[in-house]
């Protein structure tokens, strides 16, 4: 019943995705046709039969009803079909996004993964240990909390890779260097490539997850199972990990989703910055060259990796949660 | 009303003197000090906008924090900057105050299909992630105004507040006066407005200023790829010019740290006051630590009287 109920929610937000990705071009001001001719209009007189071709390139040359294009639009969806790339053309959009999908999908995957663990036990220790030096961190890690993502990436490019040259300055490996391929030389070139990135990653997002699992930490430590545990002898590591961490965890388990969101948003900029070639710069590239059915299949990709890994998470909380199973 | 005004005034002494911790006063400094910046500074400072011929010049005595490329004072464009941030981040937070109340309480006191539909809602809002979606939106618009980005940011910021407000109003809902109020023939608008509203007060000024953050962070973003207000100078526009003119090549460090400086500090500034209503709201989280201390304290001079070597052992157990 419970994995029921958590399955018909990421439908409907599946579907809201969807529809919002279909009805957001059409509600708004303005088509993309207009875009393209405005844009055209700033270099020079548009001659009348551009207008027509833009529409052809774009898909908007139908005369169909709007319910028409709907279904035409979630039958496309269905069989993969997002639309043909202007900026790549002919290049199917869906074939962009599985170039861009893999690097985000292990800089984000690996730096949230890495982050949420560190988190986890620093707060815990930070709990445990309150009333000592390490309540100190809170403040540290509030600053960092409040510095933006892409400015701390124009700090480490500004000191690290210009000043003293110990990073690349942009871009996913060297392309002078090595091919894309599953050997040693690529994949130790791409990691020193994405340190960066995913430093500014772990740095910006840390704090959250830390205090988050202090408080928890500090308000279960005084519940009366505390207290019991400790009465009957267990050892301090014990009641640390077993009965207070485990307890303190949920709710930053369950608040993934909000998280998720943010590091998401967050990582986006920060490719941009450090023109990394994952669906962060390649949707930013599409917004700058008017390819509209590019933007929103990256759009959609992004909704829909953020959708599976909250539920992922959703189905492991039934795992660390007990009382989520005994009630189903 | 017996209270007098002197008496009401010692009150609010006595409740600062309680809840005005250092982070509090800190927090409230660094916000003042911006907000004043932002306010003043814009009508003292020189054009934002005028050129001149001396481009990338480090900060001096004629321009403190230097120029830019084309020779633009950085003092000036920071100046307007802020009060643009600041004008964007309280419009969206209210924005975003309004939706979360209307929907976590709404949804919270009215219960049934109203509150499932609700919060099926809020929780669609909350999964979908942000910039994604305001990009879409802002590449279509190309007027972007002042209230649109206000209005993207907000609907892509209220609902994790919404449901912090839901879950508090579930709770208070169920108290004895909400249901003495409630036999008593009182209207619900009512109700909510003056039984329940107050109580959640301390919630909603940790939201409003957990918001203020958001906003100002999310639209600086913005801004910085390029998709922000057209023609308001913001903390993340002057970013976005100071990238794309080669800022970080050029070693034009004046140029781009003071603008993430002042988004950081009043970030961490907003953040340290939402701690001390944290403290209010729970305060557990400020008396543990001190308990905590004070019980190491007793136990460091139980054991040197004694003289006992379990010290260490004892330490691990706190």
């Amino acid at each position: 019943m419970h994995l029921l109920r958590k399955i018909g929610f990421y439908l409907v937000a599946l579907w809201a995705a969807v529809t919002l990705n279909f009805f957001i071009p059409r509600a708004l001001p303005g088509s993309p046709v207009d875009a393209v001719l405005a844009k055209l209009a700033l270099r020079g007189p548009v001659a009348p039969e551009t207008r027509r071709a833009i529409e052809v390139m774009l898909g908007a040359d139908t005369d169909r009803s709007l319910f028409q294009e709907y279904f035409a639009y979630l039958g496309g969806l269905l069989g993969g079909d997002l639309g043909v790339s202007v900026t790549y053309f002919p290049t199917p959009v869906s074939q962009v996004v599985g170039q861009s999908l893999p690097w985000t999908l292990v800089l984000v995957g690996m730096a949230t993964t890495f982050t949420f663990i560190l988190g986890m036990a620093l707060g815990t220790l930070a709990g445990w240990k309150r009333g000592t030096w390490l309540d100190s961190l809170i403040p540290a890690t509030t600053v960092l909390q409040a510095v933006p993502y892409f400015w701390l990436a124009l700090l480490f490019i500004y000191v690290l890779s210009v000043n003293l040259g110990m990073f690349p300055i942009s871009g996913g490996y060297d392309y002078t260097l090595v091919r894309p391929a599953f050997d040693y030389p690529f994949l130790s070139n791409a990691l020193y490539y994405a340190f960066l990135p995913a430093l500014t990653i772990v740095l910006s997002s840390l704090g959250g997850w830390l205090l988050g699992m202090r408080n928890m930490m500090v308000s279960t430590l005084s519940e009366d199972y505390i207290l019991t545990a400790e009465a009957k002898g267990l050892s301090p590591r014990r009641v640390m990990l077993m009965y207070a961490a485990r307890n303190a965890m949920l709710p930053s388990v369950s608040g993934f989703a909000i998280s998720l969101g943010f590091v998401v948003s967050g990582s986006i900029v920060v490719e941009t910055v450090f023109s990394y070639p994952g669906l962060g710069f390649t949707m930013l590239q599409a917004v700058q060259n008017n390819d509209y059915s590019l933007m929103q299949g990256m759009f959609l990709i992004i909704t829909v990796s953020v959708l599976a890994a909250n539920l992922v998470v959703d189905l492991l909380y039934g795992v660390i949660d007990p009382r989520t199973r005994a009630r189903g | 009303m017996t209270d007098t005004p002197a008496s009401r005034r010692g009150r609010f002494r006595a409740a600062l003197r309680r809840h005005a911790t250092p982070s509090l006063v800190i927090g409230v400094g660094l916000v003042v000090a911006i907000t004043l910046f932002g306010v003043i500074a814009p009508m003292v400072v020189a054009d934002p906008l005028a050129i001149s011929s001396a481009g990338m010049v480090g900060p001096s005595a004629e321009h403190w924090l230097g120029t830019t490329q084309t020779g633009q004072d950085v003092l000036a464009q920071l100046a307007w900057a802020t009060r643009g941030s600041l004008v964007v981040g309280i419009i969206v937070a209210l924005l975003a105050l309004f939706l979360s109340a209307f929907f976590g309480i709404l949804g919270g006191y009215l219960g049934g299909w109203v509150d499932e539909a609700f919060s099926l809602f809020t929780n669609v809002v909350l999964i979908l992630p942000g910039l994604p979606l305001m990009i879409v939106i802002g590449s279509y618009v190309q007027q972007r105004g002042l209230l649109l980005i206000a209005v993207i940011l907000a609907i892509t910021s209220w609902a994790a507040a919404a449901r912090v407000l839901r879950s508090q109003t579930l709770s208070i809902r169920t108290r004895d006066y909400v249901q003495a109020a409630k036999i008593a023939g009182e209207k619900p608008h009512r109700i909510i407005a003056v039984e329940i509203l107050p109580n959640l007060l301390p919630v909603m000024s940790s939201g409003f200023v957990f918001a203020l953050i958001t906003a100002i962070l999310g639209e600086a973003g913005l801004s910085f790829i390029g998709l922000g207000v057209v023609g308001t100078q913001t903390w993340g526009s002057m970013l976005f010019y100071a990238q794309n003119g080669q800022a970080l090549t050029l070693g034009g460090w004046w140029w781009f740290v003071p603008p993430g400086l002042m988004i950081a500090l009043l970030g961490c500034g907003l953040s340290l006051i939402n701690f001390s209503i944290d403290g209010i709201i729970n305060p557990r989280l400020r008396t543990a630590p001190k308990a905590a201390r004070s019980v190491r304290r007793a136990e460091e001079a139980d054991d040197s009287e004694a003289g006992d070597s379990e010290a260490t052992t004892k330490e691990a157990l706190v």
